[in-house]
């Protein structure tokens, strides 16, 4: 088995230990090689002491999820070893500690083990527990690099630009990676057959997670006020951008901000600070998790009936309640998509990976603005916080921001009478006025029944006109939020749909059931509520597997009751373990539906 | 409720403020609270500081939760923005409406129950963040649009109208906000406009969390004999502390000084508090001696009122995070969009 640039690490560690930058260290030099790679990293909801593990999934076909596979196993934690040597797959490698003598129970006969003595070598070398502890990271990157033939060159660059301060750590780094790599070399044959090879696939790309991508989107989008409660795995967005503000909205001239992040005392707050500063025509956002939507309900449902323009990032974690904080699941798509009592629903938008993290941000301003309702991105804890692999960003300079309706002091001078709620231009969106721009655009803002002219009500016809008008609204975003990513040909009776982070697995798997003759056509949501596109696409099939990340097919449910899909062709796929979906539960399932007989 | 519409009816000979507009620029729409409520009058009082200060109609945003004081921003300054937000939720509201544009005038208008109990997280994290605001408590004691349940501010002792006195001990929004370290805190009585108009505009032009707590009778559910909160109990345990008054900058200061012991306190924007103490023994820039008096009082059963603390020197929400001077909602685009040549070069950093 000589498989180059195929190779699934797995890094198993205890948190707390520096592990994050060694594993850093070690798929970013398989990346400047030029070789695609992909990380997933498994974490505790813990500070220190528990099991960790890092994934880097080497893929010169250059896919985008995980994988099934485990090829080779860099058993550090003694706590898992068992476990993890279990996971790796038939013809795999295992590396563990060797200082320690293994107990002789556990082997396995269709697996190769090198013992590399880390630990030993470390104690030997360096002083101090804490930085023997670090450093053992860093050797087994170099052990790694010499199985592989990852090149030592990129390596030592990598440290040298990251410590580029702090020059000693360069030289004991660099000391560390030797020992691992020289004493792999010394008493392995390396490389091992599976190994990697310089390639020319990364040179216009970047590695970057969706909550870094997603802050430096809303920072790009002219996003002013930022107000949060922290919350993993959604806390490293608001993070990221008050890192690229304090970098980029500075003003030169007096020091001080042209931004300001506010840290509320809750979830309810947070939104609430996103409602006054939105009212008040700022841009504004918060991000969140699960529980915080759940938190903010009775606002959203606030901005929707008073129509403020609101913006929500809600990156998914593995529910109900307070569940896998650190797991990874799309299980929020149903309370966002209806998030309130009464009749509330909004609009959703369904990055599928970093990329679109950034640009869907300037587009989720936009959509609140013009729309004047709630936006929610629907986020989660893969996309959010896993280093992705992708283009580099562009930022288009001639992006004007749209900000909707807003009346200008000179168009309230002109006008006879105000009134808010009034649907002028027939599109169900009313024209906004902004506090402190002129006295005929004053208008009390309230969640309370309101008449079409703005004015407090109780009677039945008026409050109807104004919750029909919504709907009207509801049809004018449906035509013009973002269209599905559809690959279509007629020859093909069935279909996949998904959204989101699904988005990975399922392209990789259909190129794997093609290899075998399956074809089906594919059509990735990316917003709510639905486009035509979508009805079309389902229309167009017999069967249409709906790929989701929750337990209770949230997307098939808002699919039969947004556009009334027929819901007998809609055949779930569910993935709900909290680990990220990978193309070899989707191949699997779907065979599975064809042998029960659906069409393919 | 606001769709009766009230007259526009202003006779001549009116006093004009420094804009030219008359109290009547000021009004609202018709009050639908009951005859004879507190609130209405806390609203005549509000009515009557914006208009002798002079307050651009439009440059003042009204802030409010739910309840029956939520309800009165609908009734005065019919030409400002406000928002009616959801209950307890005033103080969030606020604070992203100041971070978005500093400039505005902020009133907020909240209950004991929106304050106190559904909102009180929100109440002390304001004050923490010394959000720049005028908050008003219009406290009553009991619920009114659920009709009549005790609120956390109710004292102990006081009977409702039906069912057992309450026993538990109440929150007092002036010793909360004096040990969370609010810059102006001040106590009133809707019965007493000549105290309330000077506290109301000290607080309109305080720079930071100006907070004005008033005892507002609730006429159907709590002033009956026995309550704590009712206009006669009010009346007979009601004591004067400090009383003060708000000259404007560039004003003489002339009435206050006749009596002998007034003292002047400046404020940020050049216009002057001056105060007199009716109680020798209060200091209102001590936290720690108003403190300790206004908790010995509150024992005794007295209802102190007046400016009760003011600290004018510190920093406010905005100054303390290093905020722009321009309102943020006013920044043009250009100058928050570093552009694709910088969104390249940082990008270096992620290779």
């Amino acid at each position: 088995m000589a498989n180059v640039n195929d190779v699934v690490i797995k890094i198993a560690t205890v948190n707390g230990t520096g592990s994050a930058s060694a594993n850093g260290l070690l798929m970013k030099s398989i990346f400047r090689m030029g070789v695609p790679v992909v990380g997933k990293n498994y974490f505790p909801s813990n500070i220190q002491g528990l099991p960790t593990w890092y994934e880097i999934r080497v893929t010169g076909a250059g896919y985008q999820s995980r994988s099934n596979r485990v090829d080779v196993m860099v058993a550090m934690n003694a706590q898992t070893y068992t476990r993890d040597m279990a996971d790796v797959s038939p013809g795999g490698w295992l590396i563990y500690d060797s200082t320690w003598p293994r107990s002789q129970t556990l082997n396995r006969e269709d697996i190769s083990v090198i013992g590399i003595p880390f630990s030993r070598l470390c104690n030997e070398s360096f002083e101090g527990a804490r930085a023997r502890i670090l450093m053992k990271n860093v050797a087994y990157v170099g052990a790694v690099a010499a199985l592989l033939d990852i090149d030592l060159k990129v390596v030592t660059a990598l440290l040298e630009e990251t410590f580029a301060a702090k020059a000693h750590l360069v030289e004991s780094n660099v000391q560390a990676i030797r020992l691992g790599y020289d004493f792999a070399r010394e008493n392995v044959t390396c490389p091992l057959p599976m190994h990697i090879e310089a390639m020319d696939a990364t040179s216009n790309c970047v590695i970057m997670d969706g909550n870094t991508a997603a802050g430096l989107g809303c920072m790009y989008a002219g996003a002013t006020v930022g107000a949060w409660y922290p919350i993993t795995p959604s806390t490293s967005l608001m993070d990221a951008f008050r890192k690229f503000c304090s970098r980029y909205r500075v003003d030169p001239k007096t020091g001080k901000n042209t931004y300001c992040v506010i840290q509320a005392e809750d979830e309810l707050a947070a939104i609430g600070m996103v409602l006054g500063a939105a009212w008040n025509g700022a841009r504004s956002f918060t991000p969140t998790s699960g529980p915080g939507i759940s938190l903010m309900s009775e606002f959203i449902g606030y901005a929707y009936y008073a129509e403020i323009p609101t913006v929500i990032f809600d990156v998914q974690r593995t529910g109900p309640s307070t569940g896998m904080p650190t797991r990874t699941q799309q299980c929020d798509i149903l309370s966002c998509a209806y998030a309130s009592h009464g009749d509330t629903k909004h609009v959703l938008l369904f990055p599928a990976n970093p990329a679109e993290c950034f640009y869907m941000a300037p587009i989720a301003f936009d959509m609140a603005e013009r729309l004047q309702t709630p936006v929610m991105v629907l986020s989660d804890l893969d996309i959010g916080m896993n280093d992705w692999m992708i283009p580099e960003l562009q930022w288009d300079d001639s992006y004007v921001p749209d900000r909707g309706k807003v009346l200008t002091a000179q168009q309230l001078e002109e006008m006879d009478r105000f009134y808010r709620y009034l649907d002028v231009d027939g599109d169900g969106i009313p024209y906004r006025s902004l506090p402190g721009v002129h006295p005929k655009g004053a208008y009390f803002t309230r969640g309370s029944g309101h008449t079409k002219l703005g004015a407090y009500t109780e009677d039945s016809a008026a409050y109807q006109d104004v919750v029909d008008r919504l709907l009207v609204k509801w049809e004018t975003a449906r035509a013009i939020l973002p269209k599905a990513d559809i690959r279509y040909s007629k020859l093909n009776k069935a279909g996949i749909i998904t959204i989101g982070s699904g988005d990975g697995a399922c392209i990789e798997a259909l190129d794997r059931l093609t290899k075998q003759n399956i074809r089906l056509n594919y059509c990735r949501i990316k917003s709510f509520p639905f486009g035509n596109d979508v009805s079309e696409f389902i229309k167009q099939h017999d069967v249409v597997y709906v790929v989701e990340q929750n337990r209770d097919a949230q997307l098939r449910t808002l699919l039969v009751n947004d556009i009334e899909a027929d819901q007998t062709k809609l055949v779930p796929l569910l993935h709900y373990n909290g680990m990220p979906i990978n193309s070899g539960f989707v191949v699997d399932k779907v065979l599975t539906e064809i042998a029960k007989g659906r069409a393919a | 409720m606001s769709y009766i519409a009230k007259p526009k009816v202003s006779h001549p000979g009116m006093p004009r403020n420094k804009l030219g507009l008359t109290s009547r620029d000021y009004e609202g729409t018709v009050s639908t609270l009951c005859a004879g409520c507190g609130h209405d009058s806390i609203t005549a009082a509000i009515i009557q500081a914006v208009f002798e200060l002079g307050v651009e109609p439009h440059m003042l945003a009204k802030m409010s939760g739910i309840g029956c004081s939520s309800k009165t921003p609908a009734y005065f300054v019919s030409q400002a923005h406000g928002f009616n937000s959801v209950h307890g939720r005033m103080p969030s509201v606020t604070t992203g409406a100041s971070a978005a544009n500093r400039d505005l005038l902020y009133i907020g208008v909240s209950g004991d129950g929106d304050s106190l109990s559904i909102g009180i997280g929100q109440f002390v994290h304001a004050i923490r963040r010394n959000v720049n605001m005028c908050y008003v408590i219009e406290n009553n004691g009991v619920y009114g649009l659920t009709k009549g349940q005790f609120s956390a501010s109710a004292d102990i002792g006081s009977k409702p109208k039906k069912g057992e006195a309450n026993n538990q001990e109440p929150i007092d929004p002036v010793s909360t906000a004096l040990s969370l370290g609010a810059t102006y805190i001040a106590r009133s009585f809707s019965g007493d406009k000549e105290q309330l108009i000077p506290l109301l505009k000290g607080a309109l032009m305080h720079r930071g969390f100006a907070l004005v707590d008033i005892v507002s009778p609730c006429v159907t559910f709590n002033d009956h004999e026995g309550s704590t909160k009712s206009y006669a109990h009010t009346r007979q345990f009601y004591h004067h502390v400090i009383d003060m008054d708000y000259v404007p900058p560039a004003e003489e200061i002339k009435a206050a000084y006749a009596k002998g012991d007034a003292m002047p306190i400046e404020m940020h924007d050049g216009s002057t508090i001056v105060f007199r103490k009716v109680d020798q023994d209060y200091d209102l820039t001590s936290r720690a001696s108003a403190f300790k008096y206004l908790r010995e009082r509150f024992h005794a059963g007295e209802i102190s009122t007046g400016l009760l603390y003011l600290d004018e020197s510190r920093a406010e929400m905005h100054e303390l995070m290093g905020n722009i001077d321009t309102p943020l909602s006013q920044l043009p685009f250009e100058g928050l969009n570093p552009g694709n040549a910088e969104l390249k070069k940082l990008q270096k950093g992620y290779r």
